[in-house]
């Protein structure tokens, strides 16, 4: 591979930024400042070198982004030249995620969520009035710049924002007092929600002086009820103490699984029944078994944190509020599917999840719970936190693989499936989540008791992630089988009740007379629509719905990746008849709704992947079910 | 005729296609079957030197017991397995993604696009006069070959052809993403200042014209280019020992521009600078 370079030079900023990541250059090769005369009798690199750090690519522009706020043509070249990577295909990495930028931008970046439930909740009106103050969206003011965000996670608070600031990690200058303003910006990030316009205005000027976020525990509604079962720590425990942790049984799952065996845990989680959580519903067990029969290996362990479909919050509530119980979750999956390595690959807009989680993957470490020797057991494992940059599509299975490999975020085609060939095309279990934090109740009760909750096909518990029009917003635990109607009365419903979007944006919409619908994955299937991932957002008549389903067109639009035709083009074609038919109904939108659905069926049939395939889905329902064009 | 080395024998596969039992060869995509029993599926990203992406889903079929259709192209057959290539589902998912391009993009130089657009009755011009399109200006900014960009539909097959699969140079990716993807050098470079090295497999490679010579680029722009006019001749390329096949595609006695028989064991259609690009000198008549 014979790698050409610019000669754009990094900053001092931003060659440390990349070298606190990688470590010093060995040698003027890999873009050290200075070659020696040894260097001159020695090639290195080649096409192994590069396959082998390819993977830190995402790492370092992270880096870099985190440091200066964008990404330079000269730090680019110096990230190529520390990891043997082209700077065309660096560049196209780079340009993909919506939280890097490869133009000049301020420090500050301020993230204003204007999707489905922070747009049911008033975030138009939150933007109208912050581009009186700070100027349109995209142009810089204060030192900083807004721009419009897809969902930020934090549904329960809508409207919401965040504030993320590039500068030096805090981390950096740890053993010495709290760094002094004078030192210059230091990397932070803030969440501001519910979100006004002063508010935010505050928290740009000073971030560092922006309110502290609630707890986790303030998203749990229920928190405290003994009934509950993932979410029985949440609002009782310290999420920062692994002793709180263990005196709530933490960690006997673990010691029960290596009583069990590798085979012993996945027929455990076999009988328990268990199916995945993320939205496609594929039996748990099923995955571990066939991951742990590949004869390739290494075997790898991958944890779907990329929680980033409109109104979906549990796993950031679950991550920030018992992060241990996912660690935990983890290592007992590793051991079933035989991984001695696992990653979570967490979005790049859960800053204190992150936090949350590094700081009990460090106590597990210290404390043998992580390593070369989990419990005395002579299994090695260890897990990896790898931050998504901004893209709804990394969140598919296979996507994950090429973001975490440092190619572009694009899904790849099945077969072959992960069990086969994932992760560095090796055999990869890859589960969300909730999915993962269910296999503690199965190993700490048992499967039968486990199964003994919900129904026949959905057995245990499901996360909720009720938000909209409703008096007390939050993630929700109820056994499979309640009714819809059962969970919006504990979250208060709205008087005047319009319809409720049951899945995200890739799900569907229920009219108000079908409340009576069961809550599992076969009564909603049964009733033409889905669970997907629990998501419930409540609308009542105040919402005007085309606008509702034109930000859902928009975040199609926004996220597809481009690698295919249907979904590349038909996510803008639907957008733009969405557009043509806004303010129209009957026969002045009915060619429109004929050519969305002769797209839309394209779009479901011939898209690689999930995204193409239900961007039409919600659209779809709200105008079969709801008439919303009548 | 050039010398095609024999491949090891491999297992046959039976499955259903089209109602009909069909044998191929383990290890063949669906298109190969549907060739080699002479039934004509529609591609545009597949390239017969390249592992396919299947990136542009006009070749979709249905597979029994699938929940989408599965693109033929890289599907491969499996034992048992029921195919039917043109259903009613298969034919809309051909029709609506032919107008979702022609609508988008300039397959004016795409062959076979305006035939399949008949066969299929798409009507690119239904989404209305502001559809968005990818609206690129040509860039020229050498002497050997122009990006038109306008005509490109994201195949892949370029950046493929660059980099790992062929050649090695990795001079282009894509960039950006959903509509905003685009094949871009790094910081969208102009080629003389990217690592680009003029072997012009990409031209060889692309499907639509997008990528093409300059001379056939002018010639076009004048009206004059002429596939009808033109002779082939394939010879071998003197500028080095390695003989690699170059096919010379002449109009009117000028060479046109060159391209390589991809049947070939050793070049697979692939050419260097010298062969691709320097011909200038057999038609120097001073």
């Amino acid at each position: 591979m014979d790698l050409r370079y610019t000669d754009a030079v990094p900053t001092d900023a931003e060659r440390e930024a990349v070298d606190a990541l990688l470590g010093p250059p060995p040698s003027g090769w890999e873009g050290a400042a200075e070659r020696t005369d040894k260097d001159l009798r020695w090639a290195r690199g080649g096409a192994a070198a590069a396959k082998d750090r390819r993977d830190q690519l995402l790492p370092a522009l992270h880096a870099v982004n985190d440091r200066v706020g964008w990404i330079s043509e000269g730090a680019l070249n110096h990230i190529c030249r520390r990891l043997t990577v082209a700077p065309a295909e660096a560049y196209g990495v780079a340009t993909f995620y919506s939280l890097l930028s490869v133009r000049p931008r301020p420090a500050k970046v301020l993230h204003v969520c204007t999707d489905l439930a922070c747009a049911a909740r008033g975030s138009a009106a939150v933007c109208a009035d912050l581009t009186e103050r700070l100027g349109a969206p995209g142009t810089p003011a204060e030192g900083a710049v807004w721009q419009e965000s897809p969902c930020l996670g934090l549904c329960e608070r809508a409207p919401a924002a965040l504030l993320l600031q590039a500068g030096t990690d805090p981390a950096d200058t740890a053993p010495l007092p709290p760094p002094a303003p004078a030192a210059g910006p230091v990397r932070c990030s803030a969440v501001v929600a519910p979100a006004t316009a002063p508010g935010l205005v505050t928290a740009v000027r000073a971030p560092l002086e922006a309110p502290v976020e609630p707890p986790a525990a303030a998203a749990v509604p229920q928190a405290g009820d003994p009934a509950l079962v993932l979410l029985r720590r949440i609002g009782t425990v310290d999420p920062a103490s692994l002793d709180d942790y263990r005196s709530t049984g933490g960690y006997t799952a673990l010691r029960h699984a290596f009583k069990l065996g590798p085979a012993g845990v996945i027929r455990e989680v076999l009988d328990a029944g268990l199916v995945g959580r993320g939205g496609a519903a594929f039996p748990t067990g099923r995955k571990w078994q066939a991951t742990a029969q590949q004869a390739d290996g290494p075997h790898y362990l991958v944890c779907n944190a990329d929680e980033s479909e409109p109104g979906t919050f549990k796993d950031r509530v679950l991550m920030e509020g018992d992060p241990y119980a996912l660690v935990e979750a983890m290592t007992i999956a590793g051991y079933a599917v035989g991984a001695r390595q696992g990653y979570i690959y967490l979005r790049g807009e859960y800053p204190r999840a992150y936090e949350r989680l590094d700081h009990a993957l460090r106590g597990a470490r210290t404390r043998g719970l992580l390593g070369p020797d989990v419990l005395g057991q002579g299994y090695a494992f260890d897990i990896e936190i790898r931050r998504g940059a901004g893209a709804y599509i990394c969140g598919e299975e296979t996507a994950i693989f090429n973001s975490i490999e440092g190619q572009r975020g694009e899904p790849r085609s099945k077969p072959p499936f992960p069990v086969e060939k994932g992760l560095f095309g090796k055999p990869t279990a890859v589960n969300n989540v909730e999915t993962l934090v269910n296999v503690l109740p199965i190993l700490e009760r048992g499967a039968v008791a486990y199964a003994a909750t919900g129904t026949e096909t959905s057995t245990g518990t499901k996360l909720f992630c009720v938000s909209g029009q409703v008096d007390r917003p939050g993630v929700y635990e109820l056994p499979f089988g309640a009714s819809l109607r059962e969970l919006l009365d504990l979250a208060g419903p709205p008087e005047r009740l319009r319809a409720v979007l049951l899945g995200g944006a890739a799900g569907g919409f229920v009219r108000p007379d079908e409340l009576d619908v069961p809550l599992t994955f076969e009564g909603t299937r049964a009733a033409g629509t889905t669970l997907g991932s629990g998501v419930v957002l409540v609308l009542d008549d105040s919402v005007e719905l085309p606008r509702i389903l034109l930000r859902i067109a928009e975040f199609f639009r926004d996220e597809s990746c481009g690698q295919c035709v249907p979904c590349r083009v038909g996510t803008v074609r639907q957008e733009e008849a969405l557009h043509r038919i806004v303010d129209r109904t009957g026969a002045a939108a009915a060619q429109d709704i004929a050519l969305m659905r002769e797209v839309g069926q394209a779009m479901r049939d011939a898209s690689i992947c999930g995204l193409g395939q239900t961007a039409w889905n919600a659209v779809e329902s709200a105008i079969d079910r709801l008439g919303v064009y009548r | 005729m050039t010398a095609v080395p024999l491949q090891p024998p491999r297992r046959l596969v039976t499955f259903t296609l089209d109602g009909e039992e069909t044998r191929v060869p383990e290890g063949s995509t669906i298109l190969d079957a549907c060739r080699s029993a002479g039934r004509d599926v529609p591609t545009l990203c597949q390239g017969d030197t390249l592992t396919p992406k299947n990136a542009c889903r006009v070749c979709v079929v249905e597979v029994e017991g699938a929940r989408t259709l599965a693109p033929a192209c890289s599907r491969r057959a499996e034992p048992g397995m029921t195919v039917r290539t043109d259903t009613e589902r298969a034919r809309h998912s051909r029709k609506v993604v032919l107008e979702l391009l022609a609508s988008s993009t300039d397959l004016s130089t795409t062959p076979r696009a305006a035939e399949w657009i008949e066969e299929y009755e798409a009507e690119p011009d239904r989404f209305g006069t502001d559809a968005a399109r990818v609206d690129e200006q040509p860039k020229v900014d050498n002497d050997l070959y122009v990006r038109d960009y306008d005509k490109c539909i994201l195949c892949y097959k370029c950046v493929d052809a660059c980099g790992e699969q062929w050649q090695n140079t990795f001079a282009i990716a894509v960039s950006g993403r959903g509509f905003d993807a685009r094949i871009s050098t790094e910081h969208d470079a102009a080629l003389p200042d990217s690592a680009c090295v003029f072997c012009g497999n990409c031209i060889e490679v692309c499907p639509t014209g997008a990528l093409s010579f300059s001379s056939e680029f002018g010639m076009r722009a004048a009206g004059t280019w002429d596939e009808t006019a033109q002779t082939r001749t394939t010879t071998v390329c003197a500028y080095c020992g390695v003989g690699c096949n170059v096919t010379l595609h002449v109009q009117d006695n000028e060479i046109v521009k060159v391209t390589s028989p991809h049947d070939n064991p050793v070049t697979h259609g692939n050419l260097c600078i010298k062969g691709r690009f320097g011909f200038q000198h057999v038609q120097n008549r001073d």
